[in-house]
C-alpha cells in the first residue's frame, strides 16, 4: 500500500497510478452531493444543461454534514453510505468525474465505469465526522440550498485522508481485504 | 405519589442528549481500543486509530462524533408511584430532543417515508423521537437513550425460524446478516440479537440489547457462552474496520431472550456501528 498527496482536479494519469488499498491525502476543491442532488445533476446532463460545477476531473464527496456552529465552515462531515448513488455515478463518471468519496460497497456498474473511464472510488472513515471536518477549510453552498444537508457544497480541503477502494483496474479493497482475513472452517 | 416537574424532565433529558452526541461512552471506547491493539491488518488499524482520534477530538471540541446524529431512541421505565406534573412524559421527551438537536447543531434526520421531505418544520426538528415505554414498580423514571444512525439500522434484519433450526439456525442467520452487511454499517460493530417472543418482541429486544454496556457479561451463563461463540464466528468473516479486511469486525454480541410460541422461533438482528452513542439517567 502506497501513500500519495494529490490535488484536484484529478487527471487520468493521477487516478491510473492508484491501487486498491492506497492511502491518499486530497487537497483542493471537492463537491458534496447525496442522492437527491445526484438525481438533479443527472437530470441536467440528460437535458443537456449546464451543471453547477465542472465535472472534468472532479471529486464528489457523499456527505450530509451537521449544521456548522457559528464561525465554523462546516459541522461534522463523515461519509454516507454510497450505494444510494450507484445508479447515478456511472453517468457522472462518463462525463468526466474522476473520484468519489463515500463508504460501503458499490455496484458492478460503478466498478465497470471506473475501469472504462478511469475513475476511483475512495473510502473515508464512517463515523469520523469530527476528524474529517478538520480537513475542510472552507465550505460554500453552490446549488440546491433547499435540500438542506443534501445541498451541493464546494469544499476547500487540505490533506483529506481517504483509502482507495475501487481502482481503475477493477480491484475492490472490500473483497481483497476480506479474502485475506476470512477464516474458513 | 412522587412528582417530577415537566421542566426538570426536559432539562435533564436535553442535557443527556447533547452530551451523548459528542462523547463516546467509556464501554465503546474501551472496546475499540482493545480492537486496535488486537487488529492484525495495518489498513484496519489505521482506520481504528482514526476512530479513536475522532472520539478524542469530538470530546475536546464538543463536536458531533458523526454527521449522522441519528434518530433519538428511548427506552423508558416509568414507576407506578411517580407522575410528571405540568405536561406529559412523551411531550417532555420530544421537547428535550428537539431543543438538544437544535441547540447542539445536530442534524435533523426524520423524513416522510415516500416523498422523503424532512419533517423538521411540520413535526419538529428531528421529531418524533422513538419512545418505548414500560410501566414498572417504584417511584423512579429510568431513561435509556441512544442516537441511532441510519447506516447500521439499514442492514438490520428479522425473521421467524422453525423451532427445529435451534441455535445453529440462529447462528447461520446472524452470520448471513453480518456477512451481507459487509462494510456498510461502519464496522467494528456491536450486534444486538433478540431471540423469542413474538415477531415484534424479537425486534425490540434486539434493539434493547444494544443498550447494554459493551464488554459486560450476559447475566445468563448459557447466553453469555452463546454470545462469545457468535462473536468468534462473526470475526472469522474477516470484514474488519470499515470493511477493509481485518480480524476485528465485532466488538460485542448482546442477546436478549424471551419465551416464545411452541410453533415459532423469532430472531432479530439489530446492528450498532462503532459510534455507539448511548446514555441513561434515573430521575
Ligand atoms: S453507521 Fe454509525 S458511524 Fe457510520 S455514518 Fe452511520 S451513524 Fe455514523
Amino acid at each position: 500500500m502506497a501513500e500519495y498527496h494529490m490535488t484536484t482536479p484529478l487527471s487520468d494519469e493521477d487516478v491510473s497510478k492508484l491501487e486498491a488499498g492506497d492511502i491518499v491525502y486530497l487537497s483542493g476543491t471537492i463537491y458534496t452531493a447525496r442522492d437527491a442532488a445526484h438525481k438533479r445533476l443527472v437530470d441536467l446532463i440528460e437535458k443537456g444543461e449546464e451543471l453547477p460545477f465542472d465535472l472534468k476531473g472532479s471529486v464528489i464527496y457523499f456527505v450530509g454534514p451537521t449544521p456548522p456552529k457559528p464561525g465554523e465552515p462546516i459541522g461534522s462531515a463523515g461519509p454516507t453510505t454510497s450505494y444510494r448513488m450507484d445508479s447515478y455515478s456511472p453517468i457522472l463518471i462518463k462525463h468526466g468525474q474522476k473520484g468519489m468519496i463515500g463508504k460501503g460497497k458499490r455496484s458492478q456498474e460503478v466498478k465497470d465505469a471506473c475501469k472504462e473511464h478511469k475513475a476511483v472510488y475512495f473510502g473515508a472513515t464512517g463515523g469520523a465526522g469530527a476528524l474529517i471536518a478538520k480537513a475542510i477549510k472552507k465550505a460554500k453552498v453552490i446549488a440546491y440550498e433547499e435540500l438542506g444537508p443534501e445541498a451541493v457544497r464546494e469544499l476547500e480541503v487540505e490533506n483529506f485522508p481517504v483509502t482507495v477502494i475501487n481502482d481503475t483496474k477493477g480491484n475492490d479493497l472490500y473483497e481483497m481485504g476480506r479474502a485475506k482475513y476470512e477464516v474458513k472452517d | 405519589m412522587r412528582e417530577i416537574a415537566y421542566d426538570d424532565l426536559v432539562k435533564s433529558v436535553k442535557a443527556m442528549v447533547m452530551h451523548t452526541a459528542s462523547h463516546l461512552p467509556e464501554d465503546a471506547l474501551k472496546a475499540i481500543e482493545k480492537a486496535y491493539e488486537e487488529e492484525k491488518s495495518e489498513v484496519a488499524k489505521s482506520v481504528l486509530k482514526q476512530i479513536l482520534d475522532n472520539a478524542q477530538l469530538a470530546k475536546s471540541e464538543d463536536r458531533p462524533l458523526c454527521q449522522d446524529t441519528g434518530l433519538a431512541v428511548y427506552f423508558i421505565n416509568v414507576g407506578e408511584d411517580v407522575k410528571v406534573v405540568g405536561g406529559s412524559i412523551r411531550d417532555a421527551i420530544n421537547e428535550a430532543t428537539e431543543q438538544a438537536y437544535k441547540e447542539g447543531y445536530l442534524r435533523a434526520s426524520t423524513c416522510d417515508c415516500f416523498d422523503r421531505h424532512n419533517l423538521k418544520d411540520e413535526v419538529g426538528y428531528n421529531l418524533p423521537a422513538v419512545i418505548h415505554f414500560d410501566i414498572v414498580p417504584g417511584d423512579k423514571i429510568e431513561i435509556e437513550y441512544a442516537a441511532k444512525g441510519g447506516g447500521s439500522e439499514n442492514v438490520s434484519r428479522a425473521t421467524v425460524l422453525a423451532p427445529a433450526q435451534g441455535k445453529p439456525g440462529i447462528m447461520n442467520f446472524v452470520k448471513q446478516v453480518i456477512s451481507d452487511a459487509g462494510p456498510n454499517p461502519c464496522p467494528p460493530i456491536i450486534v444486538g440479537v433478540g431471540i423469542g417472543g413474538t415477531f415484534e418482541v424479537a425486534a425490540k429486544s434486539s434493539k434493547h440489547a444494544l443498550f447494554r454496556e459493551a464488554g459486560t457479561p450476559n447475566p445468563n451463563p448459557d447466553l453469555d457462552a452463546f454470545e462469545k461463540e457468535l462473536k468468534e464466528e462473526l470475526n472469522k468473516l474477516g470484514i474488519g474496520a470499515m470493511g477493509m479486511g481485518g480480524t476485528q469486525t465485532v466488538l460485542a454480541v448482546h442477546i436478549e431472550k424471551n419465551p416464545c410460541h411452541i410453533a415459532s422461533l423469532p430472531v432479530s438482528v439489530n446492528v450498532q456501528c462503532h459510534s455507539s452513542r448511548h446514555s441513561h439517567i434515573t430521575l
